[in-house]
């Protein structure tokens, strides 16, 4: 199905955004036809409505309840080794849908843009955006485009919420870690913030470490396969895996053990942190989820995520216990032993 | 990962700690009266909490972490004075990123740069140039702090300043040293330190010697020490060692980075650029005679203290600070009165919760609050029985 009428283009000499485009008259929508409807092309957006529809009876064949959700995306740079602001953009809410157990199926999108900013990269960004939501089966069915003046917003902040159907049997919630349960991790950790530190290009490193952004419901959804009883499942990205583990911890009112030796973390991971003086356990990630599990299921879970491309280095790295209630503890692979808090404010680095 | 795992070695750590273990009778030591050794530096108090140390040491010893975060010590007036500093309109402020968060009477540069100041945080002091050099329309200051760690780097740029004739670089000079305030520690009527692991980046700089009196006048062993967690394990032994051989002596367990004379090109920048000056202030110890360095007159035109006017006020501590008898090991970090309650991280009080080094904050973020806060009432129930 497609609009009875071609969608409008944008005036080929313009080659940035100015005020004009978010003034609501001719030259909005020539943008938001020419770059956002023919971009993100789908039967939702093509009705050019001010909302999207949708028909209840084949959300409720999924499961029993709804999820929503919604985050914002300020990136700098725009663009980083591994993806973009756009691909993060559908990553992002994708997996705060996917880890709930929910099926993801609609995302919004809203734009705010800077004035000056350039054409062809909101092009640019508006086509990852296309390819990752294909990716991972979900349509982006309605959005809204703002520009403000120079200065009032760095170069381009997205806005994505999203929705979800979550099947029946699946119960996964923060407070349902239990005594005896294990920790799965899905790879490698720190590789976004890692990324994005070394992209800004304050430090002169010479290195290419590319972000982990990506999407996991496929992934997820393989898990909940073998293992419905998924007690909790978050995705660790600002704040890291001890943010997330720290709130396990504290929701479920049990202890959280995890050894360093096997927690995967990659070399130029590990040497950026060792010189800045950074902790790979509080970096960012883009694609890493953590699952705290019945032991018993443990294993075959482990296998099946393995068997995933985003999940090929999964490991099981800690198990819970009842004390210390609210804590967790690192065991160091130096063989002793430390408290993993949350953190306080953003990670400086030391000077000496 | 090469070149650090060697240095974290779970197997090689064991025998340390058995020979530590080893040296316990002729020592004569006990729980009750438990043997201290002060690491001076805040690097060593944060490998101890990283690596989770402590835990693995026997109950008859017990670190007291000093006064060598350079962060943690300065005062409040000093950071008063940043402040000024980095909100003219004409300044562009640079700070290396920890220096962030230390609050000053009002607040922190952190606060002052969400107010609108142009504060920006670098790794190096020639990254400040490089931002002068981009920038001949603003003046750039940085923040130059540190024990003789940091100094030659400092140093340096301001001699390359110079050569190049940049007008528009300087220098506001925080630069601490060693010697001075580990004297004051051994000389105060309190102390207790048994033992001293030396700054092995001091050292690298400064070399061995400076530190000979701590043996020689004071009678205390004392072993430089390297950052990695087996350097600090292996130090321990070093130090409890001669402590066991009732010898005292300076001894290097830090040879791989540390020349016993230091290094020459370093020495040479600070003397060309800094002198000592009469005191200097520090949060927690109070005034320290020649305990701080600054600029000498032949570079004032670099000096951040010469080119602007600052406020320069002398702020007293907090009264319900105990950050100085932390320091000195009179007391536990979470024996204080207000550690964890009104003294945290977030809003920290005293020094010692404000950077990652300093003790207080290793014990609140690595530490198990509830049971040393638990311990801590207990402590104070007994006083007053």
């Amino acid at each position: 199905m497609s609009s009875a009428k071609p969608l409008r283009k944008l005036n080929s000499s313009v080659t940035s955004i100015t005020l004009a485009h978010g003034s609501g008259g001719k030259a909005m929508r020539d943008l938001i036809e020419d770059v956002f409807v023919a971009g993100f092309a789908n039967e939702h957006l093509s009705l050019l409505e001010d909302q999207a529809r949708f028909d209840l009876s084949a959300l409720t064949a999924l499961g029993d309840r709804l999820a929503m959700t919604t985050d914002s995306y300020v990136v700098d740079p725009l663009f980083f080794p591994g993806g973009d602001i756009g691909k993060l953009a559908v990553t992002g809410t994708v997996n705060d849908l996917a880890v709930g157990g929910a099926k993801p199926l609609y995302l919004t999108c809203g734009m705010i843009i800077e004035e000056g900013f350039p054409i062809d990269e909101l092009r640019r960004i508006v086509s990852s955006m296309k390819k990752t939501a294909d990716e991972a089966g979900v349509t982006i069915v309605t959005g809204d485009t703002k520009v403000v003046h120079r200065g009032a917003a760095d170069k381009l902040f997205i806005n994505t919420a999203g929705v979800g159907v979550i099947p029946n049997n699946i119960n996964i919630t923060a407070n349902r870690a239990k005594p005896g349960d294990v920790v799965i991790l899905n790879g490698y950790i720190g590789d976004h913030g890692a990324a994005i530190v070394d992209a800004r290009g304050d430090m002169s490193l010479e290195n290419t470490i590319e972000s982990d952004c990506t999407t996991l419901n496929t992934l997820i959804s393989s898990m909940l396969d073998v293992c419905p009883d998924i007690h909790c499942m978050r995705d660790a990205t600002r704040g890291g895996i001890a943010t997330v583990l720290n709130e396990f911890a504290e929701s479920s009112d049990v202890g959280i053990t995890i050894q360093e030796d096997a927690i995967p973390v990659r070399a130029e991971v590990r040497g950026m942190c060792e010189i800045l003086g950074l902790d790979p356990l509080y970096l960012a990630n883009e694609g890493k989820l953590l699952a705290i599990v019945p032991a018993e299921q443990a294993e075959t879970l482990l296998t099946t995520m393995q068997q995933h491309p985003a999940g090929q280095h999964s490991a099981i790295i800690g198990k819970v216990s009842e004390k210390p209630s609210g804590r967790v503890i690192l065991q160091t692979s130096f063989g002793g032993e430390r408290i993993v808090d949350m953190l306080v404010g953003e990670q400086l680095p030391r000077i000496c | 990962m090469k070149y650090v795992d060697e240095f974290r070695d779970p197997a090689k750590a064991k025998a340390l700690i058995a020979n530590i273990n080893g040296l316990k009778d002729s020592l004569n030591a006990n729980e009750k009266k438990p043997i201290q050794l002060m690491e001076f530096c805040g690097g060593h108090t944060h490998t101890i909490f990283r690596y989770g140390i402590e835990p693995m040491l026997p109950n008859w010893l017990e670190l007291v972490h000093g006064p060598g975060c350079p962060v943690c010590v300065l005062p409040m007036g000093r950071v008063d004075d940043c402040v000024a500093l980095a909100e003219r309109p004409d300044v562009i402020f640079t700070t290396f990123g920890d220096a962030m968060r230390v609050p000053g009477s009002k607040k922190s540069l952190l606060q002052a740069k969400a107010d609108g100041a142009d504060i920006r945080m670098t790794y190096s002091p020639m990254d400040s140039l490089e931002l002068a050099r981009k920038n001949p329309d603003k003046q750039v200051i940085f923040f130059g702090l540190g024990f003789e760690t940091t100094m030659p780097s400092t140093a340096l740029t301001v001699l390359q300043a110079e050569r190049e004739g940049v007008t528009n670089f300087s220098l506001f000079c925080n630069h601490i040293t060693t010697v001075p305030t580990i004297k004051a520690i051994l000389d105060s009527p309190e102390m207790q330190i048994d033992a001293f692991l030396a700054p092995g980046h001091v050292c690298m700089v400064v070399g061995e010697r400076p530190f000979d009196f701590v043996a020689s006048t004071y009678n205390k062993p004392i072993v430089v020490t390297g950052f990695e967690p087996l350097d600090i394990l292996q130090s321990i032994w070093m130090a409890l060692k001669q402590l066991a051989d009732k010898r005292c002596t300076v001894e290097n367990q830090y040879s791989r980075i540390v020349p016993p004379d230091g290094n020459a090109a370093g020495l040479a920048a600070i003397d060309a650029v800094f002198e000592i000056r009469e005191f200097f202030e520090w949060r927690g110890l109070g005034s320290i005679d020649h305990s701080g360095v600054k600029m000498k007159d032949a570079f004032r035109q670099f000096d951040a203290e010469m080119k602007f006017k600052l406020p320069n006020l002398k702020i007293a501590d907090p009264k319900s600070c105990q950050c100085g008898e932390v320091l000195k090991g009179v007391i536990r970090p979470w024996e204080c009165k207000v550690f964890g309650t009104t003294c945290t991280p977030e809003t920290p009080m005293g020094a010692l919760m404000v950077s990652s080094e300093g003790a207080c904050a290793a014990y609140y973020n690595f530490g198990n609050l509830p049971e040393l806060l638990a311990k801590r009432s207990k402590s104070i129930e007994g006083d007053a029985a």
